[in-house]
């Protein structure tokens, strides 16, 4: 058993020398391709070699115009938010160190999306740094309720206690959702498509308004990787060598908020991309979070790119909301988690 | 000791129940609250009806007023039988989860039997608005029995495990969630705003056709689910108690699951839904009448119906003219319940 487990940690150093940069430049290398692919493919069919032309020398016809104004804005926003959501899965299964644990099964998704459509009941608004600050909100008062509550239950923050408490909570605030859009049917004829998760019909300027927020919450998230290791021994081992726990909790909670909140402020609740994005990682790169933060990014966005780009071809010249994809893919796995992976 | 029960035993059945005896004084009282919420909700609205004048009304009785009885008998009566028959339905639905996950915060709405129920009615709804009421109770049951079956297999790893139901049951919630949301993005805005509003749990303008689409299957699976409580009983002490005890555990499991999907499926059918009661209710009725599942499946579905009756009268009169779903109402006494019991369950 002993020498099993040093080869085990010598593979992973191994590893971590040589393949683990080769990986992240060979992962980069597949969103650069999907987000290419994501950018090609559509209703309207435009050669590779126009697409080209669109970015570098711009002339203004309609196939230019739709590549500038439709598609780019679209597929940058649904890298960004697919990277965002998979961090922030990673973050909060490494905090709960709980396999289940991603934005849309704990309810903050379904908190955020609460706190926007309040906005636009109570305010008519559509701009987005209103919904991107309500969105902070609803994500960050329903995560810090889930974590609450599921550390009350019996036995302490388990895996199951989580799972209930934010599926209640997200019962809750569903039907408070829906409790408002029947009030007013303007604002669920506004609302429903961006409710079902959707990178459809976003611009360049929203981009650019949720950068920054995305931006800030990736950069605490990648400089914790070496603490969020740490803690995966768990409280007392951590403390014992020295981190203040409770500090480092504490802002990457903060990193999940940013990150979940602008997601969902961007493209509506989209499930399952924080629950799968980690165990996928953390099967190809192991334990260390100063890899697996990086990695969790580019295939977060990888996948949210491709479910994009599913739900556009499917049944084109509709589509469908990407969040339906992504949960009919996603539920599934997190059935095999439940099933296989959650020990009692 | 022995004089504090209280053991029926028919002859001509093959039954029996064992009753502690404050069951009968409780269920009795419960009754009369219930008559006393009916009578209220039923007096009380845009156009109030003095209770005396209700009472007479139902009967039958001429009273003063001409117009009270087709308020009454047309308009108030029917919603507020239903409003009744679906707090049974989810009561006797949650009593039986939880006695059968041996876990005190199941409740249909939370693993995913109303998902099931809610995107098989509002499937009907949406792709064929012209449909007739009575198939959407068949097709809602239809939609929880088959979630129920498969949260049930995909739970099988060499028997059932309570814990992966639960888990398991989330999953299947959050396709099907995914799937009524399609349903919502896609249909035809009015009947699409019709089905919201059946989700979010209303026992708005229910006639006397909700009241015949319900009550047939309260009336089949009713008393079918008194007669299987005393095994809810064998079967709450553990899988491998109750194998010692000579249960059939799988067998009866899953007719109980069965029980449990068809009374939630019917109660969704005509009311949307309606969150919380079925967690709410058994809690209720344990403090009445303690754990023992033949003295409690009556006093929880008495205590459901009672719970959605007041529910539907406060959601009309709290902002009258504007009548909220009486789904909100529950919800949000609901889920301040739930976080109790998490805490008090911590205690224990």
């Amino acid at each position: 058993m002993a020498s099993e487990s040093a080869t085990v940690r010598g593979k992973s150093r191994g590893r971590s020398r040589l393949l683990l940069p080769v990986g992240l430049s060979l992962s980069l290398f597949i969103l650069l391709i999907s987000l290419v692919a994501s950018i090609t493919y559509g209703a309207a069919d435009i050669s590779f070699d126009t697409v080209y032309a669109a970015l570098t020398d711009f002339d203004g016809s309609t196939d230019h115009l739709i590549i500038r104004t439709v598609r780019l804005p679209r597929s940058l926003i649904a890298m960004l938010v697919g990277a965002a959501l998979g961090v922030a899965g990673v973050l909060m299964q490494g905090l709960t160190r709980n396999p289940l644990a991603s934005p849309g099964i704990l309810g903050v998704n379904a908190g955020a999306a609460m706190a926007v459509v309040i906005a636009v009941f109570l305010f008519g608004s559509s701009s987005l740094s209103v919904y991107a600050w309500c969105a902070f909100g609803g994500a960050g008062v329903t995560a810090i309720t889930v974590y609450l509550l599921g550390s009350l239950g019996r036995g302490g923050l388990t895996p199951l206690n989580l799972t209930i408490a934010g599926a209640a909570l997200t019962a809750l605030l569903s039907s408070l959702t829906t409790a408002i859009l029947i009030l007013s049917q303007q604002t669920l004829d506004e609302i429903r498509f961006w409710l079902a998760g959707s990178v459809a019909g976003r611009d360049f300027t929203l981009f650019l308004q949720v950068l920054p927020y995305i931006g800030i919450g990736l950069a605490i998230a990648f400089a914790l990787g070496k603490q969020m290791t740490t803690l995966t021994l768990g409280d007392d081992v951590a403390k014992s060598l020295g981190q203040q726990t409770l500090w480092v909790k504490l802002t990457a909670a903060v990193s999940v908020v940013l990150l979940a909140g602008s997601a969902v402020a961007a493209a509506g609740p989209i499930g399952f991309i924080g629950l799968v994005v980690p165990h996928i990682v953390r099967f190809l790169v192991g334990v260390d979070y100063r890899w697996i933060l990086p990695y969790s990014a580019i295939f977060g966005a990888i996948l949210l790119l491709v479910a994009d780009i599913t739900a556009r071809v499917l049944i084109s010249p509709q589509e469908l909301p990407v969040g339906v994809m992504t949960a009919l893919v996603g539920a599934p796995f997190f059935i095999y988690l439940a099933r296989f992976k959650v020990r009692r | 000791m022995r004089k504090s029960w209280l053991v029926i035993r028919p002859r001509l059945l093959p039954l029996s129940f064992r009753l502690e005896r404050r069951v009968p004084t409780v269920l009795f009282v419960l009754v009369l609250v219930t008559l006393l919420a009916i009578v209220i909700n039923v007096g009380q609205g845009e156009y109030p009806i003095p209770p005396l004048a209700v009472l007479k009304t139902i009967v039958g009785l001429p009273t003063a007023n001409p117009d009270y009885a087709f308020i009454v008998n047309v308009l108030r009566l029917p919603r507020t039988l239903v409003a009744f028959g679906v707090g049974v339905g989810l009561a006797i639905s949650g009593t039986i989860l939880q006695g059968l996950t041996r876990n005190p915060l199941a409740d249909p709405g939370i693993i995913g039997v109303n998902a099931g129920a809610s995107l098989a009615a509002v499937s009907l709804i949406v792709l064929f608005p012209d449909v007739p009421l009575f198939a959407l109770p068949l097709s809602a049951f239809a939609g929880a029995l088959v979630v129920a079956i498969l949260i049930y297999l995909l739970a099988w790893d060499k028997g059932s495990s309570p814990i992966r139901l639960i888990l398991v049951g989330v999953g299947i919630a959050a396709i099907l969630g995914a799937l009524t949301n399609l349903m919502v993005t896609f249909g035809e805005i009015n009947s699409v705003s019709q089905a919201l509003v059946w989700l979010a749990g209303s026992v708005y303008g229910r006639g006397w056709q909700h009241v015949g689409a319900l009550f047939p299957w309260l009336a089949v699976f009713l008393p079918l689910s008194l007669a299987l409580s005393m095994q809810l009983n064998t079967l709450s002490l553990g899988e491998d108690l109750a194998r010692g005890l000579g249960a059939r555990v799988e067998w009866q499991r899953g007719l109980l699951l069965l029980m449990s999907a068809a009374m939630a499926g019917a109660a969704v059918a005509v009311a949307g839904t309606i969150g919380f009661v079925g967690l709410m209710a058994p809690h209720l009725g344990r403090q009445l009448v303690g754990p023992n599942h033949e003295g409690l499946m009556p006093t929880a579905a008495l205590i459901g119906g009672l719970i959605i009756v007041l529910a539907d009268w406060l959601a009309r009169v709290l902002f009258a003219p504007i009548e909220l779903p009486c789904g909100a109402i529950t919800a949000a006494v609901g889920a301040p319940y739930f976080l109790y019991l998490l805490v008090r369950n911590r205690k224990r």
